[in-house]
């Protein structure tokens, strides 16, 4: 038989239906994993041993009396930005220390509803703020890729680089993720993964450590397609918690997965083809084209002015929302307290020793750009390009049902290489960025490999809640790369 | 960003101590320093904005389209006062505490 960890979730639930194993089977050769490879990948920075194994007794329970749910003894692993009742959530940052929440997010009460078991809470980038999930306070995360020939290693993308390299690695069978900027999509690409962002809204923020409350947006990350259409389907939801949350039933995403691309238009946005852009990256995305085409899909090139603009757009939008959600840790409440001389040197020193250079760095230029003078300069400027980039794509989706493009720019990079420079970091989201700045949903499938044997991923994106169509859309893409 | 405004594309080092002010961070001076370096390479970087003509264009408010929703005024969560004192550093019976704010 095959090593239980290298099921597919869709393989797993057939299995435990069969009672080939037990849902305590499952969690057990998982945690042996975690046990065995955490230490050099650092994927995870909380495993929960005790709690997988209890969540999975009660998921063989339930698998005896017939009450399976839809993800019945599926072990997950949780991005630390998820509040877990009971288990300790920080998103990754010192100046939540030891906090604890009494009550749990709404994306991981509906993946618990349906029976699915948590292993752990997973590394990311310090409040999800990077690409290569180096700012995390647990320190970073290893890809489980390596260059051939080469023994250095890489970064497994951020912010979700837990998630993404828990996943690859075979230490979870799926994993949460947020994406405010590419966190999903971009983790995904570089480590072979499939990520999706789907429509704002589509999943609850309840719950979730806010960063830009305007961009951020949940979804799954898995290691086939069919599966990240299984978890968002138990993800989404309407939350009357979450006044942004789509007032819509979630569909049967994972019967859509075999639907093909047979007389969609699928756009070519002309302005994705970017200056040093790896060119394996570009060979590929032609390579996909071609694909679609040859699956029945009508091919057509499309505009998207403004997409260089986005990049800069949301440098403004996403640090003034940050530095406005993070207002709230003052050393008060809960989380990390430095000591002062008055109140206010207390909340100085506690957000001086509690935060990391990227997070004050953005908290900085977030309450620059909106400090009395600079507002309509700077943020209402933004907002108004905001405006312009989803413009753009509505008439992009007046001529195309989708749009095919490259996830990354580059594969995964090395440790260090992009950090000095915050600009060359932030480089990294230049694709995935315009669908945050849009709300629309977007898929990232691994396609390929480049000249060194990483991982290459594409990037499905398509009009508001057409998530069933980018799956349908990203399993041809799959079937086209040779996993069937 | 306004090209009538000059100087706008960079902050000095006394701005950088005043948006720390703002913001509640605790700088010292080399902090000062490489925050007014990185602070204005980014800031003159998304100054590129300033090349798009977005006159009559509204700033976005939301990517949905959406009336916000309302419920009936009533009260619907709340009575659990030791779970949000669970994590305090410091508390005192039901309050939280802080450095004495009033001589």
């Amino acid at each position: 038989m095959t090593e239980l960890t290298d099921l597919s979730i869709a393989e797993a639930r057939e299995g435990l239906k069969r009672k080939d194993f037990s849902a305590t089977e499952l969690a057990r050769a998982h945690l042996a994993a975690i046990e065995v490879a955490n230490s050099a990948l650092n994927a995870y920075v909380l495993p929960t041993p005790e709690r997988a194994l209890a969540m999975a007794k009660a998921s063989d329970a339930r698998i005896m009396t017939g009450e399976a749910g839809p993800l019945e003894g599926i072990p997950l692993g949780i991005k630390d930005l998820f509040a877990t009742k009971g288990v300790r959530t920080t998103a990754c940052s010192h100046i939540l220390h030891g906090f604890t929440p009494p009550y749990e997010s709404t994306v991981t009460a509906n993946l618990w509803a349906a029976g699915a078991v948590m292993l752990g809470k997973l590394n990311n980038d310090e409040f999800a703020m990077g690409s290569s999930n180096e700012t995390s306070f647990y320190g970073p995360v290893v890809n489980p890729w390596r260059r051939k020939g080469s023994s250095a290693q890489l970064v497994p993308g951020g912010s979700s680089g837990g998630s993404s390299a828990a996943v690859a690695a075979r230490l979870c069978m799926g994993a949460t993720a947020t994406d405010t900027g590419g966190s999903i999509r971009q983790p995904a690409a570089v480590t072979g993964t499939v990520g999706i962002k789907p429509t704002y809204g589509r999943c609850s923020r309840w719950g979730i450590v806010a960063f830009a409350s305007s961009l951020d947006q949940a979804g799954p990350i898995a290691r086939t397609v069919r599966d990240t259409a299984l978890l968002l389907g138990a993800m989404a939801s309407h939350d009357p918690k979450d006044t942004t949350s789509v007032d819509a039933p979630v569909p049967d995403y994972a019967a859509a997965v075999d639907k093909g691309v047979k007389g969609l238009t699928v756009g070519i946005p002309a302005e994705y083809r970017v200056a040093g852009m790896a060119p394996e990256i570009e060979a590929l995305w032609q390579q996909g084209v071609a694909w679609l085409k040859a699956a029945g899909a009508k091919i057509k090139e499309v505009n998207l002015p403004h997409t260089k603009y986005a990049l800069p757009a949301y440098y403004i939008v996403a640090p003034a929302e940050a530095s406005s959600n993070l207002a709230r840790y003052d050393g008060v409440r809960y989380g990390l307290r430095e000591k002062g001389h008055d109140v206010t040197s207390m909340y100085e020193n506690t957000r001086r020793e509690g935060f990391g250079q990227e997070v004050k760095r953005r908290i900085l230029i977030g309450t620059y750009v909106l400090s009395a003078g600079y507002y309509d300069a700077y943020y209402g400027q933004a907002l108004k390009v905001r405006t312009l980039t989803i413009d753009a794509f509505r008439r992009a989706y007046r001529e195309a049902d989708l749009l095919l493009g490259a996830t990354t720019p580059s594969v995964a990079f090395e440790f260090g290489s992009k950090t000095a420079d915050p600009m060359a970091m932030y480089l990294s989201d230049v694709f995935t960025i315009p669908s945050n700045l849009s709300g629309e949903p977007a898929i990232s499938v691994p396609f390929g490999t480049g000249e060194a044997g990483l991982p290459i991923g594409v990037q499905l994106l398509g009009p508001g809640r057409s998530e069933a169509q980018l799956f349908a859309g990203a399993r041809v893409l799959e079937i086209a790369d040779g996993r069937p | 960003m306004d090209p009538g405004k000059g100087s706008l594309m960079s902050v000095d080092r006394a701005t950088v101590h005043r948006i720390a002010r703002l913001a509640r961070i605790a700088i010292t001076e080399d902090e000062a320093a490489r925050l007014e370096t990185e602070i204005s390479g980014i800031l003159d970087w998304v100054a590129q904005l300033d090349e798009i003509d977005t006159k009559g264009v509204e700033p976005m408010t939301r990517v949905v389209a959406m009336t916000m929703k309302q419920r009936k005024d009533e009260v619907t969560d709340g009575g659990y006062a030791d779970d949000i004192l669970k994590n305090a550093p410091a508390v005192d019976d039901h309050y939280f505490v802080v450095p004495k704010i009033v001589e």
